[in-house]
């Protein structure tokens, strides 16, 4: 109990996010259901994207490529070899995770920039790749993914609790949401302990980290793995919440909807990928419905804008919060918070000499 | 035989247009240290400029100096609006931005102009000339004539005129520069001025090969940075010959290497990318990267 009165508003808001997203299919509809799962999907794949960019400092644009390879891994052991799709979610992760392991150790030789020239490259040439065997990947016209039913005890107690019986999209979103938490507290893990200080010292300071004895080569590829394991889980959960996979269903444009999302949330923190995720995923959605909606805007204009707005958006967005406000949307909210406790406790910080730490980078 | 100095030939003429883009890279790297993931799409919307210029009946050969002004004049503008404010902060700051402008401007690109590819004319005749049995068509020759006069008159530039000395000196030592008088931040606008208008030339000579629409560039792109890594990405020479070596290759393993051809002679490029940086981090004429601790 006194831990409890003693914990810091972050854990209650914490609870509050769970309980939010426990609950949230409840009340909208099945198709919006199925909208929230894709958010949370995409948000693992940008707390995968926030672990290698915001904390060790390498740049991949190729994440999306390495969602297309978890998605595919699952879906041909799925289809091809009858395996639960569930089960195949972790295998999915833990092959993505190891190629990009293996991927970190030339990525080591290269310089911030040249890597993500590279991992680009390797988002632009994905979709090509996986085109090419057939047999394996159904070529252009992708794999099909049946989506499975709620199981008993799943859709017993939903009705028990709920009253209504549980649909298929809203068990998909119960099992990503799943997923998601376990990622995210890996992630918080992950970051507040010895390994993420490591790899804020290498971002900070490759030389400096490594005259004070910790492993660059090790970390930085160990990042990269990481970062594409849960990259992989997301892949393969999308390809279940999509229910149908091509390769199309991986451009580049959804590596840069990572970025952007990683950047909007605030890199270098534990809830900026999933604020960042939801305003990636649904700011072009709501762009896209909203314009044809207004009757004074001529067709022609608005379905340009439907295809044209989420490049224009992202590109705006990506700019201008590059410029001004470099730590994202949880950049904002914990200076504004730092400065208002501040204001209520009346202590002159600043002029007193000494700031409190930026959290994103200590 | 005749084949092969056929697909040489060919590859000559699309290596120059992934030449100009490398060389439009290299201007910009040398600048600030930075690749430029916009210049792809910068490009393209300089084409689509030209392409709006011909259509409303202006002379091929007055719209393309035209357009190469504007797209000077647009490179300059970019600069001081989007680049100038992150000009100090941290290449991975400035590497996202250039994501975000290549984004924007594919998008603005795809508002004016929509999705729907279209042809773009081609100044040269579409006869071919018979050089010993080997095909040479008017627009192979013409593409490697425009490029060549374009990378001449870059270099000219460059090293003979007392800008192009400026511009050189501003890139390399900034703050000395400074001290004798020359307003560096002025010259880097210059630079993405340049490299506007020399990548702009690449637009215009591929959009009568490809299809004109706003993701025209996102291959070629992939080219033209094999072609930089593998001269060395701040050699203007190196960039030269990578792109043209990089042309002929990717053209060659099309045609004669059995399952590459169509989309996949793009992995060609990226395979050139990763072996450069694998095994030769410097390119062919780069030197080596000192780091200051």
């Amino acid at each position: 109990m006194q831990r409890l009165r003693g914990a810091p508003p972050r854990y209650w808001l914490v609870v509050l996010a769970v309980i939010f997203l426990l609950g949230l299919p409840t009340v909208i509809d099945s198709f919006q259901t199925s909208e929230w799962a894709q958010a949370l999907i995409l948000a693992i794949a940008i707390m995968g994207l926030n672990i290698l960019v915001g904390y060790s400092g390498q740049l991949s644009l190729g994440h999306g490529a390495f969602m297309a390879l978890g998605a595919y891994i699952s879906a041909i052991l799925a289809h091809r070899y009858k395996v639960d799709y569930l089960l195949t979610i972790p295998v999915a992760a833990l092959a993505t995770g190891l190629v990009g392991f293996a991927l970190g150790v030339p990525a080591l030789r290269l310089s911030a920039l040249y890597l993500a020239l590279a991992t680009f490259a390797l988002a632009v040439v994905a979709p090509s790749v996986i085109k090419r065997p057939e047999d394996l990947t159904g070529g252009v016209q992708g794999i099909l993914i049946r989506q499975p039913d709620p199981p008993p005890f799943a859709s017993d107690a939903f009705s028990a609790l709920t009253g209504t019986a549980m649909t298929t999209d809203q068990w998909i979103y119960y099992v990503s949401l799943a997923c998601a938490i376990v990622l995210f507290w890996l992630a918080w893990n992950l970051v507040r302990h010895r390994p993420g200080r490591a790899l804020r010292a290498i971002r900070d300071g490759e030389v400096a980290a490594a005259a004070f004895g910790v492993n660059v080569a090790g970390y930085k590829t160990l990042a990269f793995g990481i970062s594409a394991f849960y990259a992989g889980a997301a892949g393969s959960l999308f390809g279940l919440a999509v229910g149908y996979i091509s390769p199309d269903t991986f451009p580049v444009s959804l590596s840069i909807q990572l970025l952007v999302g990683a950047v909007i949330g605030g890199l270098a923190s534990v809830p900026g990928p999933l604020l960042g995720a939801i305003v990636a995923y649904f700011l072009p959605i709501y762009a896209s419905q909203w314009v044809p909606s207004q009757t004074w805007i001529p067709d022609q204009i608005s379905s340009t804008v439907k295809n044209a707005g989420p490049a224009v958006s992202y590109g705006v967005l990506l700019i201008l919060i590059m410029i001004f406000a470099p730590n994202g949307i949880v950049g904002l909210t914990t200076r504004g918070y730092d400065a208002l406790s501040r204001r209520l406790r009346g202590a002159p910080d600043r002029e007193a000499g000494h700031l409190p730490p930026d959290r994103q980078t200590v | 035989m005749q084949e092969f100095a056929q697909q040489v030939v060919s590859g000559i003429a699309i290596g120059g247009i992934f030449a100009s883009l490398a060389l439009a890279l290299v201007l910009i790297y040398n600048a600030m240290g930075l690749v430029n993931f916009a210049q792809g799409e910068m490009a393209m919307l300089a084409t689509f400029l030209a392409f709006a210029l011909i259509n409303r009946g202006m002379s091929y050969w007055i719209a393309f100096p035209l357009t190469l002004v504007l797209a000077f004049a647009g490179g300059i503008a970019i600069q001081r609006i989007v680049i100038k404010p992150v000009e100090r902060a941290p290449v991975l700051t400035l590497v996202i931005v250039t994501l975000g402008l290549a984004t924007l401007v594919n998008g603005i690109a795809g508002f004016i102009f929509g999705y729907v590819p279209r042809s773009f004319p081609s100044p040269f005749p579409p006869a071919s000339l018979d050089i010993f049995g080997v095909f040479i068509s008017w627009r192979d020759l013409g593409v490697i004539g425009v490029s060549g006069i374009v990378l001449l008159g870059v270099y000219l530039l460059l090293q003979r005129t007392t800008i192009g000395l400026t511009m050189r000196a501003a890139a390399h030592h900034p703050d000395a520069s400074r001290l004798l008088g020359v307003q560096v931040s002025w010259m880097l606008a210059l630079g993405w001025g340049l490299a506007s208008a020399v990548g702009a030339v690449s637009g215009i000579m591929v959009a009568p090969i490809l299809l004109l629409e706003p993701n025209m560039m996102q291959t070629i792109i992939i080219y033209a940075f094999a072609a930089a890594v593998l001269g060395g990405i701040e050699s203007p020479l190196g960039a030269v010959i990578g792109g043209f070596v990089v042309g002929i290759t990717v053209n060659l393993a099309g045609a004669y290497i059995p399952g590459v051809g169509g989309d996949l002679q793009l992995a060609v490029g990226f395979a050139i990318i990763i072996a450069v940086l694998v095994l030769r981090p410097n390119g062919l004429l780069g030197r080596a990267a000192t780091r200051r601790v």
